[in-house]
């Protein structure tokens, strides 16, 4: 192979600190799903990359991605879904304004 | 018989206990148990008396009996009955006189008189108004407190009962104290007054100093012979160990406690000094002064100092000079006759005459004793007390005579003021009678009355046995124990009466009447049983009975001392010159200003109600309320504990406001509540609610912990 295993690692790494950051600094709650989203992605770019350089023949790779994809639209289902009960409860979307667990 | 010597005195003890506990309502019932109790005493006693005389040499083969009372090691302490002529003589008189006052004391206080209008108990009665044919009088009313009083005499009687038929000095001296403790009852029998509450302390606190001196007597007396009962004490080897035994103050054993036991006798029978509390005595009902202060009472302290004649005379035998301990007793005997008489000249309540005339005559007896005159002096002691009884309960009745008036109206006039009085023989001529009967005796009137034989026999053994100072003494307190009482009897009785109440006066009942004739027959014929052999005209007609039974009772029969003239000369003369003089001054006067002997000195007691005052009784109450009660109780004492109290609530104060409120309270208590409480504010803004927030929490805890993986756990 010509790219070498390091520059796949290290764009997962970056999407994946992308993804944090916006989870934990955008006030939209849907843009928070937006990088969770991006996080399970970068995620899924680790494990593909690691299967197919790594033990190509195994199929344990693959299937793992495949339940990640899964596992994610599930989760943003439920989340967004999570996300409107809030918003016709609260009339708002903005994370910091959804603090009704504090002390 | 000697069980009914046992029992003699037990009907008033029991009398006293079912009045007090069950009949005290019932005044009939009362009375009627007590005289019954009385009575039944008087029966035993005079049971006894007969056997007693029956007996030849009683004095040798007394009755008597005793019981082993108290263990002590291997030997016991006995108490135990005995009547021995002496004693048989005494208990005779004790039954007569105590019946005779029980039964007066009926009538006394009113008995069948309905109750008071504003009668208090504590308060002598004051009659009642009765609305009698159209028109209210007053009327004597009973005494509220009648029951009370059947009980204490009758404890009273229990007292001398016991006293007279004791065979040793603990069960003297019990009944000693219990007389005691009834004379303090029955001389503040009327609480109410101020005055008797006053007498009747100063009678008790009085004769207790002399119950001291006996107790310590009784005390050398144990301690000496290991016996208390007279058999064990009056053997021939032990009268002479005690004799020939030194004690202290130079003298013998014996001396020493005779003068012990006769210093009790001082303050019961009120001798000088201690003479003080008899006059005063006079504030109980006059039963009360008859038997307690006439009778019974205070001849119990010459029937014990009789009773121990042979321990003050051991050693000595008639013809030598009188040993100290008799020497003391003569000089006080005589002392006190001759000091009460002149008092009693210048005393215008009926009863103090007779009180001090007590005083006087009991002077007589322990005079006698001192000298040696052992017959003598109990011959006075027996005819003294049946004349003596008889007239204080004459004044009584003249009391009672002289009250209808003062009741009737609300004339104040002192119905025991003998210049109140006058030509009461008219009106009382019973009373009348029997006082001249008691006066004369007590004069001396020859031949006729009891107190000749008696005084004149007393005379006889003091110029007989050359005790010229106590002769000369004595006949001069007979003289003036004459001319005092001649002087009571032409106040009382003779001339016209001075006031209203005396016009006005009336013959009391028969309850008291009855009991003045009967003592007056003893009064009379009581002195012939002692008439001296050698007697001119009348000696050995009737033999001398008195002198050869009582005088049994020493181990020796004192001889009786020889007949001579001069003894009886004065006798005549003192008596019938006292008497003579008494009415030719006092015929005419008809106040106190025209009585000559009213002098301050005389009346005033000899000033020794105030120098006793001065001396002892301020003394004692200055230690008790100033040094004692203030000084050293509530300054010192009190001082010292308000200290430590004071002391305390500092220590108190500081603990709390140094140390536990700020330490414990706020430091430790609420400190940590305080601590808890900041920690939980500053911890708990964690939970913010935010979701980022605690993500971000998360993640640096997560970096940490890879940190911490890679450079402590594990490398790469």
């Amino acid at each position: 192979m010509s790219i070498p295993l390091s520059w796949y690692l290290i764009l997962a790494a970056a999407l994946f600190s992308i993804g944090l950051f916006g989870v934990l600094s955008r006030k939209n709650a849907i843009a928070i799903l937006l990088g969770v989203e991006l996080m399970l992605n970068a995620v899924n770019i680790n494990l593909v990359a690691f299967w197919r350089y790594l033990d190509p023949v195994n199929m344990a790779g693959q299937v793992f991605a495949v339940i990640v994809f899964a596992v994610a639209a599930a989760e943003v289902a439920v989340g967004l879904a999570l996300i409107i009960s809030v918003y016709r409860r609260r009339k708002t979307v903005v994370a910091d304004e959804i603090d009704l667990m504090k002390w | 018989m000697t069980t009914l010597i046992w029992l003699l005195p037990l009907p008033p003890l029991l009398a006293f206990f079912v009045i007090l506990l069950f009949t005290n309502k019932r005044k009939a019932l009362s009375h009627g148990i007590a005289v019954g109790a009385a009575g039944l005493s008087w029966l035993g006693s005079m049971i006894i008396f007969i056997r007693a005389l029956g007996v030849e040499e009683f004095g040798k083969h007394v009755f008597g009996s005793s019981i082993n009372w108290l263990p002590t090691g291997s030997t016991w302490l006995k108490v135990g009955v005995q009547i021995d002529p002496l004693s048989a003589a005494v208990v005779f008189f004790v039954a007569w006189t105590v019946l005779a006052i029980f039964v007066y004391s009926i009538g006394y206080h009113n008995f069948g008189q309905p109750k008071g209008d504003h009668d208090v108990a504590g308060l002598p009665p004051h009659g009642t108004t009765i609305t009698e044919h159209g028109h209210k009088h007053t009327v004597p009313s009973i005494e509220p407190m009648y029951s009370r009083f059947f009980a204490f005499i009758s404890l009273f009687a229990f007292g001398m009962y016991t006293l007279v038929v004791s065979d040793n000095l603990l069960t003297l001296f019990v009944g000693w104290e219990i007389m005691g403790l009834c004379s303090y009852l029955l001389i503040g029998f009327w609480f109410g007054k101020p005055s008797a509450r006053d007498a009747a302390v100063k009678a008790f606190m009085t004769t207790r100093i002399g119950d001291v001196f006996m107790l310590l007597g009784i005390a050398f007396v144990y301690s000496f012979t290991g016996s208390l009962s007279f058999s064990e004490i009056f053997k021939p080897e032990m009268l002479q160990a005690l004799a020939s035994t030194p004690a202290f103050f130079g003298l013998s054993a014996a001396g020493i406690i005779g003068l012990l036991l006769f210093i009790g006798t001082v303050g019961k029978s009120a001798q000088w000094p201690l003479h003080v509390w008899l006059p005063d005595a006079m504030e109980g009902p006059t039963p009360v002064s008859a038997m307690i202060h006439a009778a019974t009472m205070v001849s119990a302290g010459v029937y014990m100092v009789i009773r121990m004649f042979p321990l003050i005379s051991a050693g000595w035998t008639e013809g030598m000079p009188l040993n100290t301990t008799m020497s003391v007793i003569a000089f006080i005997g005589a002392f006190t006759a001759l000091f009460a008489a002149t008092i009693a000249v210048a005393q215008n309540d009926i009863k103090r005459v007779l009180a001090y005339s007590t005083i006087s005559q009991l002077g007589f007896m322990i005079a006698a004793l001192g000298i040696g005159a052992y017959v003598a002096a109990a011959f006075h002691l027996v005819t003294h007390a049946f004349f003596k009884a008889l007239l204080f309960l004459g004044s009584g009745s003249v009391i009672h005579g002289m009250e209808h008036w003062v009741l009737h109206t609300d004339d104040h006039v002192d119905p025991q003021d003998m210049f109140n009085m006058g030509g009461l023989r008219k009106k009382m001529p019973i009373t009348f009678w029997t006082f001249l009967i008691g006066g004369f005796a007590l004069s001396g009137f020859p031949v006729l009355t009891a107190g000749f034989w008696s005084k004149d026999e007393i005379f006889a053994e003091a110029f007989g046995n050359g005790h010229l100072v106590v002769f000369v003494v004595l006949a001069m307190a007979a003289f003036l124990t004459a001319f005092y009482t001649m002087r009571q009897i032409t106040l009382t009785f003779f001339g016209e009466p001075r006031t209203k109440a005396a016009e006005h006066a009336s013959e009391t009942p028969w309850t008291m009447t009855v009991p003045l004739i009967v003592l007056a027959i003893f009064a009379v014929g009581y002195g012939w049983v002692g008439i001296p052999e050698h007697f001119p005209g009348l000696g050995g007609l009737i033999p001398n009975w008195f002198h050869e039974f009582v005088g049994g009772t020493l181990a020796e029969l004192p001889k009786a001392v020889e007949f001579s003239w001069v003894p009886l000369i004065t006798s005549l003369c003192v008596a019938l010159g006292g008497l003579f003089f008494g009415w030719l001054v006092y015929h005419k006067v008809k106040s106190p200003k025209q009585d000559f002997l009213q002098i301050p000195v005389l009346k005033n007691k000899w000033y020794f109600d105030e120098i006793y005052n001065f001396v002892f009784v301020k003394p004692a109450s200055w230690i008790a309320e100033k040094f004692t009660s203030l000084y050293m109780d509530q300054t010192v004492i009190d001082g010292l504990l308000h200290s430590v109290a004071r002391f305390s609530l500092f220590l108190g104060h500081v603990f709390r406001n140094y140390f536990d409120k700020p330490i414990i309270n706020e430091f430790l208590g609420d400190g940590t509540g305080n601590l808890v409480k900041a920690s939980g504010s500053g911890l708990r803004k964690i939970q913010a609610g935010r979701i980022q927030y605690y993500m971000v929490v998360s993640m640096v805890v997560l970096v940490l912990f890879a940190v911490m993986y890679y450079f402590l756990i594990g490398g790469m």
